[in-house]
């Protein structure tokens, strides 16, 4: 095989491979735009939060030390002990649990049966208090994330690749980070649980009842207010996996937050509607623009990475406004 | 009979008002253990809501629920279902994307008691639980006769079988009390008599008490034991179909009659 192609092959397996990362943010959507009909925009934030809260609690480092310190004078700034990643995480899941009841009882629970832009609009503003919020609690450093996912190019795939090129070709074997091959592996698994748990459970089934009609899902006994606390446990969950991710490849940082707008073309393209639309459409989106940067980026200059999401979901917006796996909207007239 | 103790409701000067509008007028009627009841009336005569206070969409501002014996606390339509009140709609309100199987299992929803945490591992019981609800749903799917749309998503069945469907996620609940909103509202004739057949099969077989809103006159003086009758908000008649065909202000609510 030449070079060429297989640097091609290389590009997209590198962007199937950052579209994984990106499904995981839009996972988070899909599963509360289904059960609630809400835009989460706060998702991002879910991410960047849960993941200062990993490394907080990891680390042993003291909450709200800044506030501490300016309210009483003194310097603490972490606690004598560390923790082991495990305990962090499950840590962290029971502080996202405890989120998600809090975002129930003080926000959702006042906002029923309003407008969607009505509870959009308390969704950005929830973004904005929480990265502030996150700020104050573990500060505004940026910090490195480490929960022994192992990192850094494969060798073996290195030297697994090394002899497909043609010989005399300058080729030194295709790079794949582990990082990223452990969050695909995340990503299946979790998208398989959630599928099967949504099949075949009571909470699942409840989850889709709710999602399909509010008064039928409450005349069989379902509690809209427990779903709304399941499903955004779920995807405070699913945030905290996202930002795991993004957090040991590019540190945990503010601009977290911002990886949000990236799920957005994701959605457009699979659908809000749908979870195997999320993991498809992160990867069209990831292995297309890297594509793209490849290819055009030389003709007409770089940074076509920023735009290049947008215009294929537009593209598709064009002609399938549903999305890929969204569900056909037919209105009977 | 001794009326007191088989009386499994007991609905005292109900009055419910939307704003300015009175929808429910002082109303009281009872139902009770093992019968059919019905609540006829013209359109926009109060039926269904007086249904949903029953069920506790609408809390009346006036009035009291008895059930089983007891006062009734004001309740979340989910913690009545709780108590054994199960219901279907006049317009079908059935989880459009989920197949009539999982539509069913919904109903078994206040039977299903495992953890949040047993059910994501498929274990400690969850999965027992799983089955032998599975087994209760199969039976009515039997008894519906609906084997054969089991693994069909319920969107894309035919009007008459959406409503069967419905018949048995409120069944599957195995209800003390079966609430039915026009059961046979758009049905043809030999879907009604269907319909009206699984209505007294489920009354004898099972002993279940129903309260059903009809608009087809002959099929609610076929099946009902009583039936009360509601105009513009206000109670007209009650008794058995017999009493309540004789009743002159009945006559009037349905024929029309001039005021002046």
């Amino acid at each position: 095989m030449s070079a060429e192609f297989l640097y091609t092959i290389e590009v997209i397996l590198n962007g199937l491979m950052a579209g994984v990362l990106y499904s995981l943010v839009a996972l988070g959507f899909v599963l509360i735009f289904k059960a609630s009909g809400i835009f989460n925009y706060a998702q991002g934030v879910m991410a960047l939060f849960a993941a200062l809260t990993l490394v907080g609690l990891q680390e042993g480092r003291v909450p709200f030390a800044h506030l501490i310190n300016a309210v009483f004078g003194t310097k603490v700034h972490h606690f004598d002990w560390t923790l082991p990643a495990i305990a962090a995480i499950i840590f962290t899941i029971l502080v996202m649990v405890l989120f998600a009841i809090l975002v129930e009882k003080l926000i959702l629970k006042h906002l029923v049966n309003q407008e969607p832009i009505i509870l959009f609009m308390a969704t950005i503003g929830l973004a904005y208090f929480m990265e502030g919020f996150g700020d104050l609690m573990w500060g505004s450093d940026v910090k490195t994330l480490n929960v022994g996912i192992p990192q850094g190019g494969s060798l073996w795939f290195e030297d697994f690749t090394i002899g497909w090129a043609a010989e005399g070709e300058k080729f030194y074997g295709m790079y794949v980070d582990l990082l990223d091959v452990w969050a695909a592996i995340i990503a299946v698994s979790l998208v398989l649980f959630l599928t099967i748990f949504s099949q075949y459970t009571k909470s699942g089934r409840a989850l889709r009842a709710v999602a399909d009609d509010h008064q039928a899902a409450l005349s069989v006994g379902i509690s809209l207010r427990v779903i709304w606390v399941l499903v955004w446990s779920i995807s405070g969950f699913v945030a905290l996996v996202a930002g795991m991710m993004w957090g040991a490849k590019s540190g945990v940082q503010f601009s977290l937050s911002l990886i949000a707008l990236k799920a957005l073309p994701v959605l457009m393209l699979g659908g809000f509607t749908s979870i195997p639309g999320a993991i498809i459409g992160g990867l069209i989106i990831g292995a297309g623009e890297k594509l793209f940067e490849f290819f055009m980026a030389p003709i007409i200059g770089g940074a076509t990475e920023n735009w290049f999401a947008y215009v294929l979901a537009l593209l598709f917006l064009v002609f399938r406004p549903q999305g890929l796996f969204g569900e056909k909207i037919i209105e009977r007239v | 009979m001794n009326q007191n103790s088989d009386k499994m409701m007991d609905i005292k000067n109900i009055v419910l008002r939307f704003g300015g509008v009175v929808a429910i007028q002082n109303i009281s009627f009872d139902i009770f253990k093992g019968e059919i009841r019905a609540i006829i009336g013209p359109n926009g005569a109060g039926k269904s809501s007086m249904l949903n206070v029953i069920n506790g969409f609408y809390h009346p501002q006036e009035g009291e629920v008895w059930f089983r014996g007891q006062k009734r606390k004001s309740m979340k339509p989910y913690q009545i279902a709780h108590q054994g009140i199960a219901r279907t709609f006049q317009n079908i309100a059935l989880f459009k994307g989920m197949t009539a199987l999982d539509n069913i299992m919904t109903g078994r929803f206040t039977h299903m008691k495992k953890s949040i945490f047993s059910q994501m591992i498929w274990e400690g019981g969850a999965s027992k639980e799983e089955y032998e609800n599975r087994e209760v749903v199969e039976k009515v799917i039997d008894f519906l006769e609906i084997q054969h749309i089991r693994k069909t998503p319920v969107g894309a069945l035919p009007y008459g079988l959406q409503k069967r469907v419905e018949l048995g996620r409120a069944l599957a609940a195995e209800p003390e009390l079966l609430l039915l909103d026009e059961p046979m509202a758009g049905m043809n004739v030999e879907e009604k008599e269907d319909m009206s057949r699984y209505i007294l099969d489920v009354n004898n077989e099972f002993g279940t008490t129903v309260a059903l809103i009809e608009h087809d006159m002959g099929v609610v003086m076929d099946i009902s034991d009583r039936v009360v009758v509601m105009d513009y908000g206000k109670k007209i008649g009650d008794g058995t179909p017999d009493e309540v065909r004789n009743n002159q202000s009945v006559i009037d609510a349905y024929l029309g009659v001039s005021e002046h």
